[in-house]
């Protein structure tokens, strides 16, 4: 194909510092409107920012897990342009100098390892919401007024959709481990504005770049760009006028539509703050910072597949959230079984908690309760299928997996005597299975070993069941 | 004598000794205000309940023996830029005409804990831009020492107000010589601190990275106790320096016996200089040497590219200061139709806003914009750079420098165009680019009006100047001479 997808991402990030970026105000989600302000956020006149130091240091701590650089000196840069909700008319951002630069993140997409360059991550302040009323009137709601903002920048490296969507998967992930973020696009903790063109790689002609707003989820983010693509390789193709422009993506309708067209780039008029020195961040904090890194779900990942024999796919899923990672960390430590806890994380744990809206965090049974559910089906106490019934029990009850197994009788019957009648029932109510398995149709057994299963509601040791099954019919 | 003759550091010994009382100062000054205010036009607003209220408690505080700084009782005027909370703070625009802040400005407060009554806002050119006062939205202030001239500016009313006694203290605010043109022009000692030594909090700003609040007084004394109480690092202001604040009046009447000072030749041999103001400045300088003090001459061969550097940087820094006064959230809204937020953007900032200051937005907003951004914005900064260069390599050779702080004295209202007016601030901006302290002194008059030496200090030493200054003020008696108002 000559034509080749050139898609470049800016995500913007909530940081989930106590107060916000230039002033002493909670930074707080969902508090009655302008509850939150004072006269810095609000631009009173003669008010003055002051920079939140751990804002900066949650960037450089995104910048440092993204492989950046970061600035020995850099500064804050006024945005200028003029919007309701901007209470100065202007964004104190970073411009020429930012905090963070020249990095990168890779991951697998389509089977593939992708390389995606960072081109920089910096820090600037959000701006208040308007409100449009019915009546044509506008009210503002400065309470996200100066909420701490990042911005990460990527070079225009994807070539396709599910690239951008992996990206945003591992970037959110990401956050979410350097807990600097809590990344939910769906409270617009995280926004992503992708710019798609494309070029031709015989002949390095580019088409103009489109900006696409109004993603609200990653799968948005993915779709959108899926259809921008297919809508310019088509304008090519038929040899339609394309624009430098910005497009909406209509989720009801799955396509993207023109916002606006650009004549001449936007001029924000940049220059550097005078009410802010210049940002010099101390190379020994910077040490500190890096050398308090967590570990990174990529890096956990490849743990997970070494130390606990996991298979990459287990191991995908278990890091994507570092609370789920916890979780299963603390599970298999006392369980000695990864792979059974892998199971139940990924299977019950995880079905009880979609079921419930819950997060792991919030999961009522303990890592250690759930290791003990785990031995006692490993020292052959109970049935995998009985531990079905005993998990949804001890997390409504507190118990351990003893406890419960105790109380409720569903300890394994390893007793060849006592399973004796019911064997011979098993064989007596069955003649026709009896008859197949005796002509050699092994799959008969079967039949009889779900008989003696059902009549000790799952008590029976199923490996002993079989093993006097088998003697009893002379195999 | 009377009370409103007396200087801060008299009425504070008065004051302390229970000689006066606070209420009996505030009253001394209302009185005087009532007399000559009709014709000096220094106050846009007189806060004399509040006045009479602060000085009440104070009079309490100090029966009950509490603990009350040197200036407890001593009435200041404060420039209407600095927010003064629920007063008005116009900055004598029409954009601003009926807001009243929800806060003190840090060098407000500063003056509440020292227990110094506000009698009132100073007149002041819109936004501080200009250097007469005759930018206004509101009135003209004229000097006591004419009434014919203007008092200088943009702290126009601040220093009118000393000057006529109408408060024996006053703040005000100083972006290209905004206290120490005034104070030159009235007669009065005017200081801008270093860049970073008073907190901004609260100043409305018009270039935020020249401006800095500082003391108008009528002695060196005044000036340094004043000072003493706004200066000191605050952490709301993110450029304000944290350093420990010397004790300024201590060090006074340590005299400058033996110190080195620079005399500037570009700003007192130069173009533009008037010939008496040149005359009384080459006076000061021998009375400076008479006193022990080595002057000679020095150039700082980029001083003259301070003018473009100051016109580029201070409408740059302004047109994005001033873009939040937008009819939004506070301040005049325009009562005509509009058609979309950006037309009443337009028009609320067409009706709100004087002449010079739209001037000077439109100005800035060209330097800023691309394509002219390197041109304009980004050189200016070089030079600027440049321009600080000189002063370094000044101070590697003297402790102070010394010129004209007018290139002439007041003048008659409207007498000046745009461009000649300009070159009213040449003598002041360079110490603003290059973010040293500057004060002025009186130090004579031609032909009857006031001229003042300015002394140059290199960043936070104000101390020394203050000690030159006080030694040069000893040695005459310009302050001693009050107009006959
Ligand atoms: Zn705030």
């Amino acid at each position: 194909m000559a034509w080749q997808p050139c898609i470049g991402l800016e995500v913007h990030v909530e940081l989930a510092t106590e107060s916000k970026m230039f002033c002493g105000c909670r930074n707080e989600f969902a508090a009655p409107p302008n509850s939150l302000c004072c006269p810095v956020c609000l631009g009173l006149p003669g008010s003055l920012p002051v920079p939140n130091r751990k804002a900066v240091e949650y960037v450089i701590r995104t910048g440092l897990a993204l492989n950046c650089q970061v600035a020995e000196t850099c500064r804050f840069a006024r945005k200028n342009y003029f919007y309701p909700d901007l209470a100065k008319n202007f964004q104190i951002s970073q411009y020429d100098e930012p905090l963070t630069y020249g990095g990168y993140i890779e991951f697998v997409a389509d089977g593939e390892p992708v390389r995606i360059r960072i081109r920089r991550a910096h820090l600037e302040e959000d701006t208040g919401k308007n409100i449009h009323l019915p009546d044509g009137r506008s009210l503002v709601d400065y309470n996200r007024c100066g909420v701490p903002l990042m911005e990460i920048v990527t070079e225009p490296d994807f070539t396709t959709a599910e690239q951008c969507r992996v990206y945003l998967l591992e970037l959110r992930s990401l956050l979410r481990y350097l807990e600097v973020s809590e990344a939910n696009m769906e409270e617009g903790q995280l926004r992503a504005e992708p710019t798609v063109n494309l070029i031709n790689s015989q002949t390095g002609q580019r088409t103009p770049k489109v900006e696409i707003k109004n993603l609200a989820s990653i799968k948005a983010v993915h779709d959108a760009v899926q259809y921008e693509i297919n809508r310019q390789l088509h304008a090519v193709e038929h040899g339609e006028e394309m624009f430098q422009e910005t497009r909406r993506w209509n989720q009801q309708r799955g396509i993207t539509t023109v916002m606006r067209r650009k004549e001449t780039a936007d001029d924000y008029m940049y220059f550097p703050e005078p009410d802010l020195p210049p940002l010099s961040p101390d190379p020994q904090w910077v040490a500190q910072i890096r050398a308090s890194l967590p570990e990174l779900p990529q890096q956990r990942r490849a743990r997970f597949i070494s130390q606990y024999g996991l298979p990459q796919y287990d191991a995908e899923v278990l890091t994507a959230s570092k609370s789920t990672a916890d979780y299963f960390e603390a599970v298999a430590a006392a369980c000695a079984d990864a792979k059974a806890a892998s199971n139940w994380v990924m299977g019950d744990v995880q079905a009880y908690l979609n079921e419930h809206n819950l997060d792991i965090t919030s999961f009522p049974l303990e890592p250690q309760r759930l290791a003990g559910l785990i031995n006692l089906i490993n020292e052959g106490v109970i049935s995998s299928k009985i531990a079905k019934q005993v998990f949804p029990e001890m997390i409504a009850t507190s118990r351990t997996a003893e406890q419960v197994v105790e109380e409720k009788g569903l300890k394994q019957i390893d007793d060849a005597g006592q399973l004796e009648a019911v064997i011979q029932e098993a064989i007596a109510a069955n003649p026709k299975a009896v008859e197949d398995f005796k002509n050699g149709k092994q799959k008969a057994l079967g039949a009889l070993v779900g008989f003696v299963m059902r009549q000790t509601k799952g008590q029976a040791n199923p490996q002993l069941v079989n093993q006097m099954l088998r003697q009893k019919l002379g195999a | 004598m009377q009370l409103h003759e007396l200087t801060a550091y008299e009425l504070s010994k008065k004051l302390a000794a229970g000689e006066i009382s606070a209420r009996e100062v505030v009253a001394g000054y209302y009185e005087r205000i009532q007399a000559v205010e009709d014709r000096v036009q220094a106050f846009v607003c007189q806060t004399r309940e509040l006045a009479e209220k602060k000085a009440a408690e104070i009079d309490e505080k100090r029966a009950a023996g509490e603990p009350l700084g040197p200036l407890a009782g001593v009435p200041i005027a404060v420039k209407d830029l600095l927010c003064t909370k629920g007063l008005p703070t116009t900055c004598c625009s029409k954009i601003l005409e009926d807001f009243r802040p929800p806060y003190d400005a840090t060098v407000i407060e500063r003056c509440h804990q020292a227990h110094m009554p506000i009698v009132g806002k100073t007149n002041m050119d819109e936004f501080a831009m200009g250097s007469s006062t005759e930018n206004s939205a509101f009135q003209v202030t004229r000097n006591p020492w004419d009434l014919e001239t203007v008092p200088g500016g943009s702290s126009g009313g601040s220093a009118a107000a000393v000057a006529a006694c109408e408060a024996p203290l006053a703040l005000g605010s100083d972006t290209g010589g905004s206290i120490r043109q005034p104070a030159a022009l009235c007669g009065i000692v005017g200081m801008k601190p270093t860049y970073g030594r008073v907190s901004r909090y609260g100043l409305i700003a018009y270039a935020s990275s020249l401006d800095q609040i500082g003391p108008f007084a009528r002695t060196v004394t005044d000036c340094a106790l004043l000072l003493q109480v706004i200066a000191g690092h605050d952490p709301r202001d993110a450029t304000s320096a944290d350093l420990p604040v010397p004790d300024y009046v201590a060090t006074l009447d340590a005299g400058i016996e033996g110190l080195k000072i620079g005399v500037i030749r570009e700003l007192v041999y130069g173009q533009g200089i008037h010939p008496g103001v040149k005359a009384r400045v080459l006076e000061a300088i021998d009375t400076l040497q008479n006193l022990g003090a080595e002057c000679e001459e020095v150039s700082l061969p980029n001083i003259d590219y301070s003018m473009p550097v100051y016109y580029i940087i201070a409408p740059a820094e302004c047109s994005s200061n001033l873009a939040r006064f937008d009819g939004v959230r506070y301040g005049h809204r325009t009562n005509r139709s509009v058609s979309d937020i950006y037309d009443l953007f337009a028009k609320t900032r067409g009706e709100g806003f004087g002449e010079e200051v739209r001037l000077r937005i439109m100005l800035g907003t060209y330097a800023l914009s691309t394509g002219y951004y390197d041109a304009y914005y980004l050189k200016a900064l070089k030079v600027r750079t440049l321009i600080k260069k000189d002063f370094d390599t000044a101070w590697e050779k003297y402790d102070l420098l010394v010129c004209p702080t007018s290139p002439t004295t007041a003048w008659k209202f409207g007498e000046f165009d745009q461009l000649a007016l300009k070159l009213a601030d040449i003598c002041t901006i360079p110490v603003n680019i290059a973010g040293v302290a500057g004060l002025s002194v009186p130090c004579g008059f031609d032909d009857g009006k006031p001229v003042g030496l300015q002394l140059i200090g290199k960043p936070f030493s104000e101390d020394l100047l203050l000690r030159a200054a006080y030694a040069y003020e000893q040695a005459t008696d310009w302050h001693k001479q009050r107009p006959a108002l």
